[in-house]
């Protein structure tokens, strides 16, 4: 999430805090395919966000192109609150249940430990989604476009790449990226609510800035680097105190931007010309 | 070849550029000349896409382009080296020399190019693997060049190739410039080193604050209405 909250945020200039309803979309869609075999649930809830993805571009975010940061910003406001009120308008404020697949509830030991299934495979997603992220990025004319877009967006125009269809592909790409989010996120806590996608947004974007938005790698480590820390504080907190960890863990944040305003893995040259 | 026509470019109500007419004819380099601030990097920016004129024309090759996107003009064979070089400095040297090719589809053709611009520029070679940040200025503007030839454009652009860059330097891109246009390049130099420019150019453009062409000719006709110092003065 943090890769993709960087991706828009380098290539246009766009902090999308309507991020978080493209996985509230993905929630419903799962939820309305609650019945559906496995492979086609994941199928059509990766399309479906994808289309919201690329669609939010179209409607929103193109007429505004060469809009402010701050007009962009508030339009992406007016966009997280306008799918929030439409899932109000049409499932309803009560969050719905979405039971996991049998398999994924499965648990097996390694040792003295019990592992559930959907945990390896939450994780083997989330490798397989940075290799082929980095793979695209580093490999493929389109991920050159799209880093030298994050770098210098009017020179990449200069030198020949489509404004649209490089702007294009990142929603696309972001959109990917979010299905995958809601099914492993909805996959875990089982069940959707029009607000479901705020806290994930949040942990997304404050682990972007961590690591630094310009950065594509930043973001992404920043995000991990925080989901990691409120991972082990609440494993390593006495009782009494985890319910804190939020505190704990954002106050190091505060610290953390106190010191590197610019995140972590903020960019300098290496030589200047 | 590219013609600008009664071309009016405003910073919001400030007019850079009053009614710039300016002519490339195919295989002439042609200079424009004049100080800091005059409006030489705004015509730029008005030719490939990056500003859109207030009112006038920009033809290239009988089609209208003002207004168009840059990919689109950069599509149409007018290719930018900018200023300050502008070359991609986090994405590696071949990056840079491959996104250079993104206004074309003969992938094969384009790849056989990029090989072809390792041997012109020997030191992009050695450089390949290296982040573009680690190169010189110097090397970051043979770079620079490297990227804009490699979309084959039928008219080069450049502005103010030699900003910053050591007098040998300057020696070695007049060289250049000098050898692509004998290979037949149409070329129009912004540059604020007028004298070589005058040197150089079949034909140059000298423009005065506000964008306004004063002297339009060879270098001769310069020299005999009293040189580049008189022209700077107003004739």
């Amino acid at each position: 999430m943090a890769l993709s909250l960087a991706l828009l945020f380098s290539v246009m200039g766009l902090m999308n805090f309507a991020y978080g309803e493209l996985i509230m979309v993905g929630g419903y869609t799962m939820f309305i395919l609650r019945d559906a075999p496995f492979l086609a649930l994941v199928i059509v809830t990766i399309v479906i966000v994808t289309i919201v993805s690329v669609l939010m571009e179209r409607l929103a975010f193109r007429p505004l192109r060469d809009a402010s940061p701050i007009t962009l910003l508030v339009a992406s406001f007016a966009v997280s609150y306008g799918l929030q009120q439409l899932a109000y308008m049409t499932v309803g404020p009560l969050p719905k249940g979405v039971r996991p697949f049998d398999f994924l509830a499965d648990n097996f030991q390694v040792g003295s430990v019990t592992i559930s299934v959907l945990t390896v495979i939450t994780f083997a997603v989330t490798v397989l989604l940075l290799i082929g992220t980095t793979l695209l990025l580093n490999r493929t004319m389109l991920g050159i476009q799209l880093r030298a877009s994050t770098e210098d967006f009017d020179m990449a125009r200069l030198v020949g790449v489509r404004a649209n269809s490089v702007i294009i592909a990142a929603f696309a790409i972001t959109g990917i990226l979010a299905g995958f989010v809601a099914l492993c996120y909805v996959s875990r806590n089982g069940s959707v609510s029009p607000t479901m996608g705020t806290g994930p947004l949040l942990v997304a974007f404050v682990g972007g800035v961590i690591g630094g938005l310009g950065s594509l790698w930043g973001a992404t480590i920043g995000g991990f680097l925080l989901g990691a820390t409120v991972t082990a504080l609440q494993a390593s907190l006495p009782v009494d105190l985890s319910s804190y960890t939020q505190l704990f863990a954002f106050s190091a944040v505060i610290a953390l931007l106190v010191l590197r305003p610019s995140g972590l893995f903020a960019r300098r040259a290496v030589r200047e010309a | 070849m590219l013609t600008l026509t009664d071309v009016w470019v405003h910073y919001g109500r400030v007019a850079a550029v009053q009614g710039l007419d300016l002519r490339v004819e195919e295989g002439q380099f042609v200079g424009l000349v004049g100080n800091n601030g005059a409006g030489k990097s705004t015509t730029m920016r008005a030719i490939t896409g990056t500003l859109r004129p207030s009112s006038g024309q920009i033809t290239f090759e009988g089609t209208r382009i003002d207004g168009r996107a840059p990919d689109k003009i950069l599509r149409h064979g007018v290719s930018l080296v900018p200023e300050n070089r502008r070359i991609f400095k986090r994405l590696s040297v071949a990056e840079n020399l491959q996104i250079g090719t993104s206004g074309r589809k003969d992938r094969a053709e384009a790849r056989q190019d990029i090989q072809e611009m390792l041997e012109r520029f020997p030191v992009l070679e050695r450089y390949y693997d290296t982040p573009g940040a680690n190169l010189s200025g110097g090397e970051q503007q043979q770079l620079a060049i490297a990227r804009a030839l490699l979309s084959r454009p039928r008219l080069l652009l450049l502005d103010e190739p030699t900003l910053g860059l050591a007098p040998l330097l300057v020696d070695q891109v007049f060289e250049l410039l000098q050898k692509l246009h004998e290979e037949g390049s149409t070329i129009l130099l912004v540059e604020q080193n007028a004298a070589r420019t005058v040197k150089i150019a079949d034909r140059v453009y000298i423009m005065r604050a506000g964008g306004r062409i004063e002297f339009e000719g060879t270098g001769d006709e310069l020299a005999a209405r009293g040189g580049l110092e008189t022209a700077y003065m107003g004739f």
